[in-house]
């Protein structure tokens, strides 16, 4: 197990994360930050954080639960079954930007399923995905439009995210 | 456990308080609990934890009937059969609702328009429909085990709808689901079930729902339609809704099924309702915020006056309205527990 990012890379990553998607907005108003559950909840609420101390503005922040769009929701799962929680998105997407957080960018398919669960919560002006991490191994033609880390990993090492509100602690580690 | 409360209030810039509460419940139940019935049959059988997975899962689908886009691809490509020998209305639409939400195609069989009426035996029919190639029998039926027997017969998933006495496990999902919403939790909570217990399935699924979540129930009604095994239920008994009515949370009035009575259980429904109605003036010796529900349809004026069915704290339509989201949760996960264990 090696550790790729401990708690303080973490933040300085977000933080690096928010400045870019600050740059890049065109106001406060109109974007959303929007975290895919479990992991990408807590990054979004972080990095909501500090865009909005960026833009000096409040940006709107939710989660999205992608479980009932999942691909492999009719095949067996040898590692535990899908959990169906909740999707809590206060406002309304239509013509927001969305910023659509990821723990970590690997296959594309969580993505790929969050897309379609947001598409269905009205008519987004666009969607960018934002990843802490990103991998090699993708199976689907998703890219991210803001990525905190690129991780070298050898197929068959899992990335783990691991964050103090689920987990106990802040680190990335691969093993 | 406060620490973790405060971390989680230091990074949640626009949280509220539900998304704190709601983060802490990931966390609780991150020992993973896995769903492993393709049957709803009934709640007897059925364990407390499994019994709030339902209702756990269920908050998950609530919103999909609130957007614009009334609907969510995880039954894509599945056939649901609404099953009915006995007339519905809402627990047919409701599970058809449910079905169209989730993206499965449904077929609605009831009994007068079918081959039954022609003499073909309840396996037969659904072995038919299987040969189809169905997914999920939805299935009412007057003869209490029905749903059972068709479990044991057929490959498909079945879901009681309701079965003659026996259970409506649904109705009850949906009735302790309603509850937890208004009061965070059943545990403690004194509740009435009033009126036609003996003939009634929703009494005997709300019971076993209701006491295995930790809620006291009392059986309300005239000695004649109590069931003959009241005494060994883990309920208390009384003949009298005066006597109760200032006591309870929860006050679920139970329809008069004149359709299943033989004989004369009452002298009159005048009498019946004077002692066993839910009127207005009962409503005053209640407890304020009492939590009054009916499974429907309501006979307006004889279990309870128009006033009460209607007023502040009637949760009659929200309990429809939460029967969708119960029913989909119900047919998500029997189908996870079928795609689990590949026949």
């Amino acid at each position: 197990m090696k550790t790729i990012l401990d708690s303080e890379q973490i933040e300085k990553t977000l933080a690096t994360l928010a400045k870019e998607i600050a740059s890049s907005a065109t106001g406060a108003d109109d974007l959303a930050i929007i975290g895919v559950r479990s992991r990408g909840e807590i990054l979004a609420q972080r990095l909501a954080r500090y865009v909005s101390d960026q833009l000096s503005h409040p940006v709107l922040c939710g989660t999205l639960d992608i479980t009932l769009y999942r691909d492999d929701l009719n095949s067996p799962h040898s590692e535990g079954q899908p959990e169906v929680r909740t999707t809590e998105i206060g406002f309304n997407v239509d013509d927001k930007t969305v910023i659509l957080v990821d723990d970590v960018l690997y296959t594309g398919r969580s993505t790929r399923a969050a897309l379609d669960a947001l598409i269905d919560l009205g008519r987004p002006k666009a969607i960018r995905l934002a990843v802490l991490v990103e991998r090699a191994g993708r199976e689907f033609p998703i890219q991210a439009d803001y990525t905190g880390l690129k991780a070298q990993v050898e197929p068959g090492q899992s990335v783990h995210v691991k964050l103090v509100e689920s987990d106990g602690r802040n680190e990335v580690v691969v093993e | 456990m406060n620490r973790i409360l405060d971390i989680v209030e230091r990074h949640t810039h626009h949280g509220s308080r539900r998304r704190h509460n709601n983060t802490m419940a990931i966390m609780r139940k991150s020992k993973q609990f896995k769903w492993q019935h393709k049957h709803l049959i009934g709640l007897r059988d059925l364990t407390t934890e499994e019994i709030t997975y339902i209702l756990d899962t269920a908050k998950g689908f609530e919103q999909i009937s609130k957007r614009s886009v009334k609907k969510a691809p995880p039954l894509r490509g599945k056939v649901v059969v609404n099953l009915f020998f006995e007339d519905s209305t809402r627990t047919r639409n409701s599970f058809a609702l449910a079905a169209n939400r989730l993206s499965a195609d449904v077929i609605e069989f009831t009994k007068k328009s079918s081959a039954v009426s022609k003499g073909e035996t309840l396996l037969d029919t659904a072995r038919n429909l299987e040969a189809m190639g169905i997914d999920i029998v939805v299935i009412r039926h007057s003869a209490a085990g029905a749903p059972m027997f068709l479990s044991k017969n057929i490959k498909a998933c079945v879901v009681n709808a309701g079965d003659g006495f026996c259970e409506h496990p649904t109705q009850a999902l949906l009735d302790v689901y309603t509850i937890r919403q208004m009061r965070g939790s059943l545990e403690g909570l004194k509740i009435a079930i009033v009126g036609d217990i003996a003939h009634s399935r929703v009494a005997r699924s709300d019971m076993w729902a209701m006491t295995k979540l930790g809620a006291e129930v009392t059986l309300v009604g005239p000695p004649t339609l109590m069931p003959a095994d009241a005494d060994r239920l883990p309920v208390n008994i009384s003949y009298s809704l005066d006597e109760v009515i200032e006591k309870v949370d929860v006050i679920n009035m139970l329809r008069i099924q004149f359709e299943r009575m033989g004989g004369n259980p009452f002298p009159s429904i005048r009498e019946y309702s004077r002692y066993f109605g839910l009127t207005l003036d009962r409503m005053k010796r209640a407890k304020s915020d009492i939590i009054v529900m009916h499974p429907g349809p309501i006979n307006r004026g004889l279990e309870m006056e128009s006033e009460v069915a209607d007023g502040p704290n009637s949760v009659i339509l929200q309990q429809v309205t939460n029967g969708l989201a119960v029913r989909m949760a119900v047919l998500f996960l029997v189908n996870q527990a079928a795609a689990q264990t590949p026949a």
